[in-house]
């Protein structure tokens, strides 16, 4: 096996293991926020103890978070050296601008959260709560935009020896694809969030456990559970179309469209067959023109009309992607009906509900690591869109031998972690919040 | 060209600011880490020590995080370059650092596997003391390179006894901070034990300075003409005395003071003999990485300026900010 491919695979592994934890993050800040202020407004203190569990789920989340995002940092100049060469006037300032204006935010203040309850008092308490929101969200800002850039590069100029240089800041930051990438992010840990804490309250609720924190708790999940979907169909549909402007062969992969054509179809699930350029299975005549601007007629551009050195594994993100959006619409029903049961008052008796709920925990995790799958997967074999390869942005010193050490490395590690993780996890949801 | 040369030495200085206070904040809670069996006798005095730093290390450690996003923006070809090359000794630093992060969080609540939990706390925080020192000491000193800036030698050209001295001086150092740092949160016989090893320490740390400067002299030709060299050995010998009265007479706070200012002046020493360097060629002095060859563009220099003196004055104002909040004595009784 080629250095290459190993440094691929071993970043694949330790941005999917990562990507995990910030996912949780977010969207547990923001209900950290939502009954942090609640508890300031009612003093009631069912949601000062829904507060303190969450915090203590996010503590453990955060560490897991920050030990494995480290390696992501360093990552760009241990195995893509270079690619940092090339583009460290642009990339390196959007990483220090994450930790300058926003990771310092969010870890400094969640030393508050954890461990300051009884030193400050409940305006301060508050008040940490909303930086550590803001922190982990501009976080994810400065680092969709990172991506984003790598996606539809814009604000740069290329000197004489290759360089890829800044222009503009803003244009850089503000790509083409940043708001949208951005907002289709952040919900999506939204929703992660809102699946674990409904999926742990339906847990308690229907065991019996912890009376009205563990309702309250369920309420605020199921609410958000039955929201962020939906919203997230918005987002997600928003971002699509986007990615058919902007990444035309990307978009085809991951729709396994290969002819261009007006009335094209959408598959719900199928297969591609490369070598024939051929996709089988279940689709909806018209659906993909139909999506793309509401009308069944509208041209999409096919794989057949980009040079096939350009093309990424077809079968591969088309899979990955329709994982994706499956997980996506099963979330949507199950959490519109989480919220229907809510508002005909019958979700703390439905058991059958309540003991789902747990287990669909999982599900958001399987769709946004298939979606950041296909986003990464569809660029190939750019790693900056249509700027550099992939293949050249390796570190040329660092050979299979060490490589092949370090990924196994990780390999175990991680193992070892995501088992511990569980057990420290599914410990902490046994204690429960003190009532 | 004038121009771009002012942000080119500001931004060595920004980064090795950054650099330095995540040795001095970070220290301290690796310093702890790698003391913990040496100063907590048994659970309880382990659990202060461990949550004296358990609500700050994370705000520590994003300094090494900016640190390195800052090299990363500013001199990117340095970056790739140490980077890529130091490859296996990076990735047990990474290894080190995921270690210790975890093991905090895990011993409180995997409590089967607390003492291993522990045992991986207290290597992980020495290894990764140790080998931060190692790495630096190799970039001062010169590691072969080629004419495409790349690294060419391999993981044992990183084991030479004059970078090996760089990684136990710094290591000496991160433990005077663990100590006088715990020497401030706790009490009673703990504290008496921590004020005998703070004093151990200051007594080891004139030791590995004395050598680390005495070895730059040997080795570095211009250091005798620098003076910010001497500047450096004064404040590092002169705040390590001014640290033994202090521990003699049993302050609480002033000797953490004392000995940050005793471990700038390490870095200034180091700052004196590489200035303006960031990866010295043992192999061709031509071929070094300098902060002149290794640059961002001026306009990137000029947005990440602007970026670091708007934000790091608010990072620190809250860094203070939630340190005050917990001022005082660590108890026992804990958050977890």
């Amino acid at each position: 096996m080629s250095a290459l491919f190993l440094a691929r695979i071993q970043f694949a592994l330790t941005i999917c293991f990562h990507f995990i934890f910030p996912a949780m993050t977010l969207g547990t800040a923001l209900i950290i926020l939502i009954s942090e202020t609640l508890y300031l407004k009612t003093k009631d203190d069912n949601y000062k103890s829904i507060t303190d569990f969450l915090v203590k789920l996010l503590g453990l989340i955060f560490v897991m978070g920050a030990a494995s995002g480290i390696v992501m940092e360093f990552s760009f100049g241990t195995n893509w050296s270079g690619y940092s060469r090339a583009v460290g006037d642009i990339f390196g300032p959007l990483l220090a601008a994450e930790g300058v204006l926003a990771f310092f935010l969010e870890s400094v203040f969640l030393g508050v959260l954890l461990f300051a309850r009884k030193r400050v008092s409940p305006g301060v308490y508050w008040f940490s709560a909303l930086m550590v929101f803001l922190g982990g969200h501009l976080s994810a800002f400065w680092i969709v935009v990172a991506n984003s850039w790598m996606q539809t590069p814009a604000g740069y100029a290329l000197t004489e020896s290759g360089r890829i240089v800044l222009g503009n800041f803003g244009e850089a930051v503000f790509n083409p694809s940043t708001a949208v990438r951005y907002v289709h992010t952040v919900l999506a840990s939204w929703v992660t969030s809102s699946v674990m804490v409904a999926g742990i309250a339906g847990y308690y609720v229907r065991r019996g456990l912890h009376g009205q924190t563990a309702r309250t708790m369920l309420k605020i999940g199921v609410i958000l559970f039955a929201v962020t979907p939906l919203l997230q169909l918005g987002a997600g549909h928003a971002h699509a179309i986007r990615v058919i402007d902007l990444q035309p062969e990307k978009a085809a992969a991951l729709e396994g469209h290969f002819e261009t054509a007006r009335g094209a179809p959408i598959y719900v699930a199928g297969y591609v067959d490369e070598p024939n350029r051929k996709t089988y299975g279940l689709y909806l005549p018209g659906g993909l023109s139909f999506l793309y601007n509401f009308d069944w007629n509208s041209e999409i551009k096919g794989l057949n009309d980009f040079p096939e050195e350009h093309w990424p594994p077809v079968n591969f993100v088309f899979q990955v992607y329709h994982i994706m959006v499956g997980a996506g619409v099963a979330l949507i029903a199950l959490g519109l009906f989480g919220g229907y049961l809510l508002w005909r008052g019958k979700l703390y008796q439905n058991k059958a509900y309540l003991f789902l709920l747990p287990f669909l925990i999982p599900l958001p995790h399987i769709a946004h690591e298939t979606g950041w799958i296909a986003a990464e997967v569809g660029r190939q074999p750019w790693i900056i869109y249509k700027l550099m390869k992939t293949a050249d942005g390796v570190s040329v010193v660092v050979g299979t031998g060490e490589i092949a050490f370090s990924l196994m490395m990780f390999l175990m590690v991680y193992v070892l972690l995501a088992a511990v993780f569980v057990k420290v996890f599914l410990k902490i949801v046994r204690k429960g919040p003190a009532v | 060209m004038d121009y771009l040369q002012n942000y080119q030495n500001l931004w060595f200085v920004i980064i090795l600011v950054l650099f330095a206070g995540y040795s001095l904040l970070d220290g301290f809670d690796l310093g702890i880490g790698a003391l913990l069996a040496l100063l907590g006798k048994n659970k309880e005095e382990k659990d202060i020590l461990i949550h004296s730093i358990a609500p700050v290390w994370d705000g520590n450690e994003v300094w090494l995080i900016t640190g390195g996003g800052a090299l990363f923006a500013a001199f990117p070809q340095a970056y790739a370059t140490a980077f890529s090359g130091f490859y296996l000794a990076l990735m047990l630093v990474l290894l080190a650092l995921i270690g210790r992060a975890v093991s905090m969080e895990f011993r409180a609540y995997d409590e089967a596997r607390a003492g291993l939990w522990e045992k991986i706390f207290i290597a992980g925080s020495a290894l990764a003391a140790f080998l931060f020192g190692v790495a630096l000491g190799n970039v001062v000193y010169g590691v072969p390179l080629n004419e495409k800036m790349e690294f060419a030698g391999n993981f044992f050209t990183l084991l030479r006894p004059v970078p090996l001295w760089f990684g136990v001086t710094g290591f000496a150092a991160v433990l005077l901070q663990g100590a006088v740092y715990a020497v401030r949160k706790t009490e009673g016989a703990l504290q008496e034990r921590c004020f005998r090893a703070a004093r151990v320490l200051t007594l080891l740390n004139f030791a590995t300075a004395t050598v680390y400067f005495v070895m730059m002299v040997l080795t570095f030709d211009d250091v005798v003409t620098n003076w910010l060299f001497y500047v450096a050995v004064l404040c590092t010998m002169l705040w390590l005395a001014e640290l033994l009265f202090s521990l003699h007479r049993k302050h609480e706070f002033a000797p953490f003071w004392e000995a940050s200012f005793a471990f700038v002046g390490l870095w200034l020493a180091l700052a004196a003999i590489h200035f303006p360097h960031l990866i010295k060629a043992s192999n061709d002095p031509m071929l070094s990485l300098t902060i002149y060859n290794s640059s961002s563009s001026l306009r990137a220099l000029k947005i990440m300026t602007v970026i670091a003196l708007v934000g790091m004055p608010v990072v620190i104002g809250y860094t203070i900010f939630v340190y005050r909040i917990f001022k005082g004595k660590t108890k026992a009784s804990g958050p977890y």
